[in-house]
């Protein structure tokens, strides 16, 4: 039986060599849940249970809107904090939840529900990262365990040397550009290749993350010698079992892309799969109100070392609102002993504390009617920062650290040694 | 009446985040496409339809979306297609969803819905549309959701679900 990196890792932790299509009753190694989706998790939960299954596998981060920018978001952390108490949970507090786990938690061949639909963004270090609702999360608190049925498997190969001014983002949109924002609906995209490859991890997470956007279940790269180096550059000395799909494996479709001539890409407004090369939106010459670099898409310490290269003794575009909030506590740490988050307050930007930041439009650079905003996060929706009216562009850190030197959509290259 | 959307309808349109910071059902449902279709809220009446096209519920995870749609009492979401999570929080809450293609039905269109045999019928134009409810979301929403489930089987009854 030729199986696929999914179909191991599900078989792994349901006792039973399993294929796409199989309806499973699962263990997982870990339940996430935040300071929204948590909220909407109490009341079932304490329905069906008094105490949750191991405190030691459930991870509550406080990360949408921490700290808190209203009294109504107060009471809802207050609840989760009692509950957290009770519980013997820690609330932690450092940063966006899926690179915090990504940092501390997911290892290379774990099953771990996460009650946020970015959940696949673990996936770069080679586990099965699902998002789910509140109430699965509930259940899973409740029982460690969770039902799915075994997804197909995409497999998208990327292979070539990334041009100048590209990077892992710019690959996923030109990805999300083909599969659209269904096109991955219920199935698992393993991502591979040698361009998937030479990724660092931190690389790799852009493109789990995005997978989200597809529709994705999961998202997920076999885990390799840069998968190694990620966890104990992180303080982490874990071994792992080798893990990758067979030779033959079943893949529901294979998409190819080859990246040798990609340009820098842009996800135009409203939608992910609205995407073109920068530079055709550059030549329309369009005003950005605000530049967003944050999020769990992007901004890891190596997002935030293209941006420093760029903005380094220079000044941010006069009336432009330039916001950097960095990704974890750890980042916000590497990029203060590197010297960056002065650079970027001498820029003019404001850098923010660890966490979701305005990527949700909930506080911390919520947009106004028709502002445009350049962000590196993963959605474009109407409304998603704030106004529905505003427009939100989706882009690597190099073209929003460039738009923010010059105020309008710009294509990085010419700011790229 | 039915309320007719379009393709990716996705969860910020339907609770946007500014709006989804309480646990109160009620309080949700007033939130309801606040932005997006504003007239929803006020106008929805027990037993409406949502109807729309493919992807219906994408993007966030936000449980909310199916909350605020369950507690505008309508009688079923019935779309082209449905994102992943949203229907799974569906099926939770015992929010019917039902899978059908939806581009010959008009707003006015008087719906029959009758899920125990399955049968979608226009009565306007007197035509029937083939339906497809999965077997988990109809025993769900019979249930009236996944929690009243475990509640009255126990937690062990999750690996019954298969069944469904």
């Amino acid at each position: 039986m030729t199986q696929t990196l999914a179909e191991k890792i599900f078989s792994n932790h349901c006792g039973r060599a399993v294929s796409a299509g199989d309806f499973i009753l699962a263990d997982l190694d870990l339940v996430m849940a935040h300071d929204t989706t948590c909220a909407w998790a109490l009341e079932p939960f304490y329905q069906i249970a008094e105490r949750v299954f191991d405190a030691k596998k459930i991870f509550i981060p406080f990360d949408h809107a921490f700290p808190s920018p209203s009294v109504a978001m107060s009471k809802l952390q207050s609840q989760i904090r009692k509950f957290a108490d009770e519980q013997g949970i820690p609330v932690v507090y450092d940063g966006v939840c899926h690179q915090i786990m990504s940092e501390r938690l997911i290892n290379p061949g774990n099953l771990i529900l996460g009650a946020d639909s970015h959940s696949p963004t673990g996936g770069g270090l080679g586990a099965l990262t699902i998002g789910v609702g509140s109430t699965d999360a509930a259940i899973a608190m409740a029982t460690g365990k969770s039902w799915f049925r075994v997804p197909q498997t995409i497999r998208v190969t990327v292979s070539g040397d990334l041009p100048r001014g590209c990077y892992s983002k710019d690959v996923v949109l030109a990805v999300a550009r083909e599969m659209g924002p269904d096109g991955a609906n219920y199935r698992v995209i393993e991502y591979g290749g040698p361009t998937v490859e030479g990724f660092n991890v931190p690389a790799r997470l852009t493109l789990t993350n995005m997978s989200a956007e597809m529709g994705a279940k999961a998202a997920v790269v076999a885990p390799d010698d840069q998968t190694r180096a990620y966890l104990e550059e992180n303080d982490r000395l874990v071994d792992f079992e080798p893990l990758r799909s067979d030779p033959g494996a079943s893949f529901e479709r294979e998409l190819r892309f080859d990246v040798s001539d990609l340009k820098p890409m842009i996800a135009c407004p409203p939608d992910i799969d609205n995407d073109v090369p920068v530079e055709q939106v550059e030549s329309e010459k369009v005003s950005v109100d605000q530049v967003f670099i944050g999020s769990c898409t992007n901004c890891r310490i190596e997002d935030l070392e293209v941006v420093h290269r760029m903005w380094m003794g220079k000044r941010v575009k006069e009336g432009l609102r330039a916001i950097v909030t960095p990704a974890s506590r750890r980042v916000y740490l590497q990029a203060l002993q590197r010297g960056y988050v002065e650079e970027f307050v001498n820029f003019g930007a404001v850098v923010s504390s660890p966490g979701c930041g305005p990527c949700l439009g909930r506080s911390g650079g919520v947009l106004y009617d028709n502002e445009v905003c350049v962000s590196t996060s993963n959605r474009n929706f109407e409304g998603r920062m704030g106004s529905p009216t505003a427009k939100i562009f989706l882009a690597s850190p190099a073209t929003a650290a460039a738009s923010a030197l010059t105020g309008i959509i710009t294509d990085p290259r010419r700011f790229v040694a | 009446m039915n309320w007719k959307f379009g393709d990716n309808i996705n969860t910020d349109l339907i609770t946007p985040g500014r709006y989804n910071i309480t646990t109160d059902p009620k309080e949700l449902a007033k939130a309801c496409f606040i932005e997006y279709r504003p007239e929803f809220r006020q106008q929805v009446q027990p037993g409406d339809f949502v109807v729309a096209g493919h992807n219906f519920g994408c993007g966030s995870s936000r449980e909310t979306a199916a909350v605020a749609l369950k507690h505008s009492h309508l009688r079923a979401v019935i779309a082209k297609s449905f994102a992943r999570i949203f229907f799974r929080n569906a099926i939770n809450l015992g929010l019917l969803c039902v899978i059908a293609d939806t581009d010959s039905i008009e707003e006015s269109d008087r719906l029959e819905l009758n899920i125990q045999a399955q049968v979608l019928r226009n009565a306007t134009r007197d035509r029937t549309i083939p339906i497809e409810i999965p077997g988990m979301m109809l025993r769900l929403h019979q249930e009236g959701g996944i929690i009243n489930f475990l509640k009255k089987n126990g937690l062990s009854a999750l690996a019954d679900l298969e069944k469904f």
